[in-house]
């Protein structure tokens, strides 16, 4: 297991980033665990009339300082909840984290009171939302909103926040950026405020930033661009990223590790050359080929995995994706697979099938 | 950044100044004429309550017994002699008595509706906000409130405090202030209880929690601006039902002690000529008519000034 990270690290080169600081930097930050983010065993559930639904479940990851983490899965695999967990952001009620341990810079938050949650939001963890264009309130500058996350963290004054401020703008690429500190949302485009939402997350130095699903909402060339934004933030703050997604591009080009989600549990979980090279269940299987190619006939249609994600409602002891998977055996419907390693590396499936002694050899 | 700056600036035409809400909601409000009549008439208003004893040619309270005396112990007439708009049947000076009965509706408008908002916004801000079992307790309440009959509730209120210290103070108004404050803030809590269940489940809500604003911060900071236009909107037409209770008050004897008298007092003394004199009911009512109106125009206007679904339209 030992030394099977260096070659991501490597390659997204963090790493590097780390060797050019100074001792006094790096002491600075402050590390106070191997592992900027261990989550163990997260369960979070909603309680509503219908029943408990069990959004995510058994839940287990972890994430390096300055990694950039992937989590993808079709909606309502429990991708956004999970990072609603880890910032204790999740409505309640009706939701409730009901199990679980998420260890953050080796402080175990969910023992944290929510007056000492409330200084680990937006200081060291920043959240960067889907839709930029009702994640910025109307009626405040964005000047102000911007100096908020400042003010409530780092106790500046008017002028060195607003001085700040300045400089986060245009580190985020808003031109004139003094002179649009007095500006309102709405004036603003969909691309520019979600630069604008980049850089209140990143307002405080954070060690980590939730992005959930940051492009989403936006069309694909101002896509490109806010997320070579993040990618080189990331890299100059040395923040690490948790970055949801739905689309597998992004992740191949933006993440060091990928885990998949299903369902509400872990699926598969490795970096992405082992995950888009050698996938280790059929769901990654059909989330790879769902994308669409270059070299797909013209007026063919998409690929798409048939049928619909299980209700998350008492799911039973089985494999979940087994209704929609070609290769279901007998024993996935007896018997829940668990997450076990393939080969070597950290690279993990949740499958009957790829396991040294299953029917598929891949 | 500098050279960037230049760049820009030297393609792009000068923007346009930061428009805020409040600026847009004034460009549509002025082009309502109806509402700009009623802004005018609601300074007109309240200036006349500021300085209209400065402006009123006698003291109210003061007799011209000898001009009364001339006209046979009759109330005199208006538009004759020294008194613009005559005198009652004690020869005060019904213009001066008008004027101070301006300052009384327009201490009436306001303090009513401060008393309204001090409690209707904290109740409604705090069911909104927590919800449940919060919020069922303090709706409960409001629905008491709001069942109850309101004139009835006033009068009794009135009347069982007028002799205290409490019903004396401020000629008796104080205790008409607090008396439809108590009955009419619900419409104002139920109004910001909606605005802001509407308000807090917006994603910017969500992303204000996530950078750790507290939550007295995020309710009065970022929901209350959101929801402000209803409230000014209910605010100014809640001032003539107001003015129109405190008149109704004064009319069966209730509120301001003599011999200052408002509007509604003045309506009440003068019907027992109405006949001869029918101008000490007919100027009252028509400072009550026009006071309504003006601050219905301008509500009316503000509601549409401030209605976001008219954004962008002129």
């Amino acid at each position: 297991m030992t030394g099977t990270d260096t070659p991501t690290i490597i390659e997204v080169s963090p790493d590097d980033a780390r060797r050019v600081q100074t001792p006094a930097d790096a002491a600075s930050q402050g590390r106070k665990a191997d592992k900027l983010l261990k989550v163990s065993g997260l369960s979070t559930h909603f309680f509503t009339p219908d029943g408990v639904v069990q959004a995510v479940d058994d839940v287990s990851f972890d994430l390096g300082y300055g990694e950039t983490l992937g989590l993808v899965g079709e909606s309502g695999c429990g991708k956004s909840v999970t990072a609603l967990s880890i910032a204790r952001l999740v409505p309640n009620p009706p939701g409730r984290i009901v199990s679980g341990e998420i260890v953050f810079d080796g402080i175990d938050i969910l023992k944290l009171d929510s007056d000492e949650m409330r200084h680990l939001r937006g200081k060291e963890i920043g959240f960067i939302f889907q839709d930029p264009l009702t994640s910025l309130n109307p009626t405040l500058t964005i000047g102000y909103q911007i100096a908020e996350s400042i003010r409530q963290h780092m106790g500046l004054s008017q002028k060195a926040a607003a001085d700040r401020v300045t400089e986060l703008l245009s580190k985020v690429g808003i031109p004139r950026a003094r002179d649009r500190l007095k500006d309102y949302p709405h004036q603003f485009s969909g691309g520019m405020r979600q630069r604008v939402m980049i850089a209140i997350a990143l307002s405080c130095d954070p060690k980590l930033i939730l992005a959930d699903e940051p492009t989403t909402a936006l069309d694909v060339t101002i896509q490109a661009q806010i997320l070579e934004l993040i990618q080189r933030l990331s890299d100059e703050f040395h923040t690490a990223v948790l970055l949801i997604t739905h689309d597998l591009g992004i992740a191949a080009g933006m993440c060091d590790r990928v885990n998949v989600m299903y369902a509400g549990r872990i699926v598969e979980t490795g970096t992405v050359d082992e995950l888009f090279e050698k996938p280790q269940m059929p769901y990654a299987w059909g989330l790879l080929d769902s994308l669409p190619r270059l070299d797909d006939v013209r007026g063919d249609r998409l690929r798409t995995i048939e049928g619909l994600p299980p209700l998350l409602i008492s799911p039973p002891d089985a494999c979940r994706f087994e209704p929609r998977c070609r290769f279901s055996r007998d024993i996935c419907r007896q018997d829940e697979p668990e997450l076990t390693a393939r080969g070597e590396t950290r690279h993990q499936a949740r499958c009957w099938a790829t396991q040294p002694d299953g029917w598929i050899r891949s | 950044m500098a050279t960037q700056t230049t760049v820009v600036g030297g393609r792009v035409a000068k923007p346009r100044a930061a428009a805020s809400l409040w600026a847009d909601a004034w460009s549509r409000l002025r082009k309502n004429r109806l509402a700009i009549l009623g802004l005018i008439l609601v300074i007109l208003l309240l200036l006349a309550g500021a300085f209209g004893p400065i402006i009123a040619p006698y003291p109210y309270q003061v007799q011209d017994l000898v001009a009364v005396r001339a006209n046979h112990n009759q109330p005199i007439g208006p538009f004759v002699g020294p008194h613009a708009l005559g005198t009652d049947q004690l020869g005060r000076d019904l213009l001066s008595r008008l004027l101070d009965g301006a300052r009384i509706s327009v201490t009436v408008a306001f303090v009513v509706q401060a008393v309204i908002l001090t409690i209707g916004v904290p109740v409604g801000a705090i069911a909104g906000w927590f919800g449940g079992r919060i919020d069922n307790l303090l709706m409960r309440i409001t629905d008491v409130i709001y069942a109850f009959p309101d004139l009835l509730f006033i009068i009794l209120l009135s009347v069982a405090f007028r002799e205290t210290a409490f019903g004396q103070a401020l000629d008796g108004l104080l205790l008409v202030f607090v008396a439809i404050g108590l009955v009419s803030w619900v419409t104002v809590a139920r109004l910001v209880r909606g605005q802001l269940l509407a308000l807090k489940e917006t994603e910017f809500v969500e992303a204000a929690r996530a950078i750790g604003v507290s939550d007295r911060k995020i309710v009065t900071r970022h929901l209350l601006p959101n929801g402000i236009g209803p409230i000014i909107v209910a605010v100014t037409l809640g001032i003539p039902g107001a003015i129109l209770a405190e008149s109704t008050l004064a009319y069966i004897g209730i509120g301001v002690q003599p011999p200052r008298a408002s509007w509604g007092t003045l309506i009440y003394e003068g019907q027992k000529f109405i006949r001869a004199q029918p101008h000490l009911t007919l100027f009252p009512a028509i400072c009550i008519a026009i006071a309504l109106i003006s601050f219905t125009f301008l509500g009316d206007g503000l509601r549409d000034a401030l209605d976001p679904k008219l954004k962008g339209k002129q």
